[in-house]
C-alpha cells in the first residue's frame, strides 16, 4: 500500500488494491488440519516427553525416553535397534525383488488387445485385497496341515514351518508382499513403457538392435520416472508394513520378524509405556521422513545436473 | 541400373477388403531411380505414410511386391532392408552421448571400433555435427535431433535409401529451411535414395527431383515440380499445388473456343471430348491477368490479396469465382476491369482429368 504512494515504483502494478483478506479462506483448511493431524501429533509429542503410572498422572521426563531409545546397551535401544535392522533389510530385499520383477512382467505384458484388460485386471486383484486378509490368506496358505502350500512342502520333504522356523517365516512374510504389492510396480511401468512413441521401436529395429539393447536405450531411460516413484512408494510402504506380518506370524518365531511398528503396538498397547512408544514413533516417523527427503533430493539432483548440461 | 521397383502394390488395413474404398493405397506400379530425391506429396489419409511404411517394412501390403535392386524384400523385415528412416518426432536414444547415438547401428552389427569412429566422425562433420559429439543427445535442439536421426541412417555404408516421413514438423520455422538445404547437400554428396513424404507443398517441390501426388490411396501424378505447376495431369493436382490453386471453370467446348456462360476463350487447339464427361477449363491465378485496358472478359472483382511480392484478385465471372494475378499499375479499385487469359496455358479437364489437344487439321 505505501508503493502505490511511492512515485519512484509507481506504476500499473502498484495501483492494484491490495487485501489480506483472502487469507482467511485459508482458516477451514488451518482449522481442520489442525484437529486431525497436528493436535494428535502435539499429544504424542507431549507423551514422549514424560512417564505415567496409569491414574492419567504424568511426570516430566525430558529428553529421556529418547536417549534410552538411542542407547543400544537399554532393553528399549536394543530392542530399537534390532527392529530397525529386520526393517531395512525387508525394505531392502522387497525392492530388490519386487523392482526388476515389476519391470519384466510390464516388459511381457501385451500391448493391444484383449489381453491388455485380462492382465490389468488380473494384476489388480491382489491390490484390491484389504491388508489383513492378504495375511489371512497367506496365514491359511502356509499352514502344513490344512494350507495348500504348506502341506505340499512338507509332503515332498521340505521342512518349512512358518511358525518355528526363522527362514520359513521371512520367506513368508516376503512372499506374500511380492504377491500383494507387485502389481503396483507393474501397473506403473506399463503406465512408462506404453507412452514410449513407436517411432522409437522402428527407429531401434531399422539401428538393428537387439531386445537388450532396447531395454537399456529405449525402455529403461523412459521408465526412470516411473521407476523412481514405484521405489519410493515400495519404501515408504514395506518400511511402515505391519498388518499381514502381525496377522501371519506376530513378529515371531521369538522376535524374528518383530518390525518396528509391531514392537511400537506392543509397547503402546501391551506394556502401555504411552512415554517410550511417543519416543519410538516419532524416530520412526523421522527416518522414514529423512530417507524420503534423502532419496528425493538425490533424484532431483541428478535431474537438476541434467538439466545444466543441456543448457 | 539399381533401382526400386513397387509392383502392383496394393494395401487395405482390412482383413478382407472388398470396395476400392477399403484399401488405403490402391494399385501401384513404380520404378524409381536410386540416387533420385523423390517426394511423396498428398493430404492427410491419403496413403503416403502407408506407402512409406510398406517401404521401411513397417507394414506388409496386401498384395503386390516391392524390389530393391531387383531383391524381393517384401517380407522382409525392417532390420533387413538397408533403409533408414527419420520420424516426425526426433527419434534420439535419450542417455547417450551424440557420438553414441550415431555410432548405435553399426555397433549393433558387430562394426568393429575403429572403423565406427572413423565413419561417426565423417558423418558428424558432414551434419555439421562434429562441435556436439560428446554432448548428451537429450538437451539438443529439434533440429540437431533430426540431423542425428539422418546420421543413424546414413553411418551404415548399406543404406539403400533414406525415408523422411515429414520430418521438418517440430521443427522452427527459420531452421526448417536450413535443414532442408542441408538435407539436399546431403543427398548431393551421397547420391542416397531420399524419400521424403509431407503435405506441404513447398517442401516437397524444393526437395524432390520427381513429386509422387497422392490423392485418396491412389498416385494421380509423378513429375517434376515444374511438369507439376505447368501441366497437372489431374483436377487435385491443379488444385493441391500452387498458392491459391488452380481455376476450374465448366466450359462448353466448340472448336478452338471453350464458352464460360456468354463468353468465349480462345484455347488456340482444339480437343476431342466425350459428350457426356464433365468438361473444365483449368488455369492458374499466375496466368490470368486483371486488365484496365478494356479489352478482355468483363468481371466483378470481390477481393484483393497482397500477398507482398504480387497481388491476387477474387473475381467473379459469369457466376463462377476465380483467382487472377494483378499486374503493378492495375488499379484494382475500378469499376470496368476485365479479365485476359493465356491461351497456352490453359488446360482443358474431362472428368478431372487433363486433355491433351488435338493436332491442329485445319479448318
Amino acid at each position: 500500500m505505501t508503493s502505490a504512494l511511492n512515485p519512484k515504483l509507481g506504476g500499473v502494478l502498484d495501483m492494484k488494491p491490495y487485501n489480506n483478506r483472502a487469507w482467511f479462506m485459508v482458516l477451514p483448511v488451518f482449522l481442520i488440519v489442525a484437529f486431525s493431524a497436528v493436535l494428535p501429533l502435539m499429544t504424542v509429542v507431549n507423551y514422549s516427553v514424560q512417564d505415567t503410572f496409569g491414574n492419567n498422572e504424568f511426570f516430566w521426563n525430558g529428553i529421556g525416553w529418547f536417549k534410552e531409545l538411542l542407547d543400544p546397551n537399554s532393553e528399549l535401544g536394543g530392542r530399537f535397534i534390532d527392529a530397525m535392522g529386520r526393517n531395512f533389510i525387508f525394505s531392502f530385499l522387497i525392492l530388490a525383488i519386487e523392482i526388476p520383477l515389476g519391470i519384466a512382467v510390464a516388459l511381457s505384458m501385451p500391448r493391444q488387445g484383449i489381453g491388455v484388460s485380462i492382465s490389468l485386471v488380473l494384476l489388480a486383484l491382489p491390490l484390491l485385497i484389504p491388508w489383513n486378509v492378504v495375511g489371512t490368506i497367506w496365514q491359511v496358505f502356509g499352514r502344513s496341515d490344512i494350507g495348500l502350500m504348506g502341506w505340499a512342502l512338507t509332503e515332498i520333504g521340505v521342512d518349512y514351518n512358518y511358525v518355528s522356523g526363522v527362514i520359513a517365516a521371512w520367506i513368508t512374510i516376503i512372499m506374500m508382499d511380492v504377491w500383494h504389492w507387485t502389481s503396483l510396480v507393474v501397473l506403473l511401468c506399463y503406465a512408462g513403457l506404453r507412452a514410449i512413441p513407436d517411432a522409437y521401436y522402428q527407429a531401434a529395429r531399422i539401428d538393428g538392435a537387439s531386445r537388450w539393447a532396447i531395454f537399456r536405450a529405449i525402455q529403461l531411460p523412459k521408465m526412470n520416472r516411473v521407476l523412481i516413484i514405484a521405489v519410493l512408494l515400495r519404501f515408504m510402504d514395506s518400511f511402515m508394513i505391519y498388518t499381514e506380518p502381525f496377522v501371519v506370524t506376530g513378529g515371531g518365531p521369538g522376535n524374528a520378524t518383530t518390525f518396528i511398528s509391531i514392537d511400537l503396538v506392543k509397547i503402546a498397547l501391551g506394556q502401555f509405556d504411552l512415554g517410550k512408544a511417543a519416543a519410538l514413533s516419532l524416530v520412526y516417523n523421522l527416518i522414514i521422513l529423512t530417507v524420503c527427503w534423502v532419496f528425493y533430493t538425490i533424484m532431483t539432483h541428478f535431474e537438476n545436473a541434467e538439466r545444466r548440461a543441456q543448457t | 541400373m539399381t533401382t526400386l521397383r513397387l509392383e502392383k502394390l496394393a494395401h487395405s488395413y482390412k482383413a478382407k477388403p472388398a470396395a476400392p474404398q477399403d484399401f488405403a493405397l490402391k494399385e501401384i506400379n513404380q520404378v524409381w531411380q536410386t540416387g533420385g530425391a523423390y517426394a511423396l506429396l498428398g493430404p492427410s489419409g491419403c496413403g503416403k505414410t502407408t506407402l512409406l511404411n510398406i517401404l521401411s517394412g513397417l507394414v506388409t501390403p496386401s498384395q503386390g511386391r516391392v524390389y530393391f535392386n531387383d531383391r524381393d524384400v517384401t517380407d522382409l523385415p525392417t532390420e533387413q532392408r538397408n533403409i533408414a528412416q527419420v520420424f516426425q518426432f526426433p527419434v534420439i536414444y535419450d542417455t547417450m552421448t551424440v557420438r553414441e547415438n550415431l555410432a548405435f547401428p553399426l555397433k549393433n552389427r558387430g562394426i568393429d571400433t575403429a572403423k565406427i569412429k572413423t565413419r561417426v566422425d565423417e558423418i558428424a562433420s558432414l551434419l555439421d555435427l562434429t562441435r556436439d559429439l560428446d554432448r548428451r543427445a537429450k538437451g539438443l535442439t529439434a533440429d540437431a535431433k533430426q540431423k542425428i536421426s539422418l546420421g543413424r541412417g546414413l553411418v551404415r555404408a548399406d543404406v539403400a535409401a533414406v525415408l523422411f516421413d515429414e520430418p521438418l514438423t517440430v521443427i522452427d520455422p527459420q531452421l526448417k529451411w536450413e535443414l532442408r538445404s542441408k538435407l539436399k547437400e546431403i543427398h548431393r554428396k551421397l547420391a542416397v535414395t531420399m524419400i521424403y513424404v509431407t503435405h506441404d507443398q513447398t517442401e516437397a517441390l524444393t526437395f524432390a527431383d520427381k513429386v509422387v501426388v497422392m490423392s485418396e490411396g491412389e498416385v494421380v501424378q509423378i513429375g517434376t515440380p515444374e511438369e507439376l505447376f505447368e501441366r497437372p495431369a489431374h483436377r487435385f493436382v491443379g488444385h493441391f499445388i500452387g498458392s491459391p490453386g488452380m481455376n476450374f471453370l465448366p466450359c462448353v467446348l466448340e472448336g478452338t473456343k471453350a464458352h464460360i456462360g456468354q463468353f468465349a476463350i480462345e484455347l488456340g487447339a482444339a480437343y476431342s471430348t466425350d459428350a457426356k464427361a464433365k468438361i473444365e477449363l483449368g488455369v492458374r491465378p499466375d496466368f490470368v491477368t486483371l486488365s484496365s485496358a478494356g479489352q478482355g472478359i468483363p468481371v466483378q472483382v470481390d477481393r484483393v490479396d497482397d500477398l507482398g511480392r504480387n497481388r491476387i484478385a477474387h473475381v467473379r465471372l459469369s457466376g463462377h469465382r476465380i483467382a487472377v494475378s494483378v499486374p503493378s499499375g492495375v488499379d484494382a479499385g475500378r469499376s470496368d476491369l476485365t479479365i485476359v487469359f493465356e491461351p497456352s496455358r490453359i488446360g482443358i479437364f474431362a472428368n478431372d482429368k487433363r486433355l491433351e489437344p488435338q493436332a491442329w487439321r485445319g479448318a
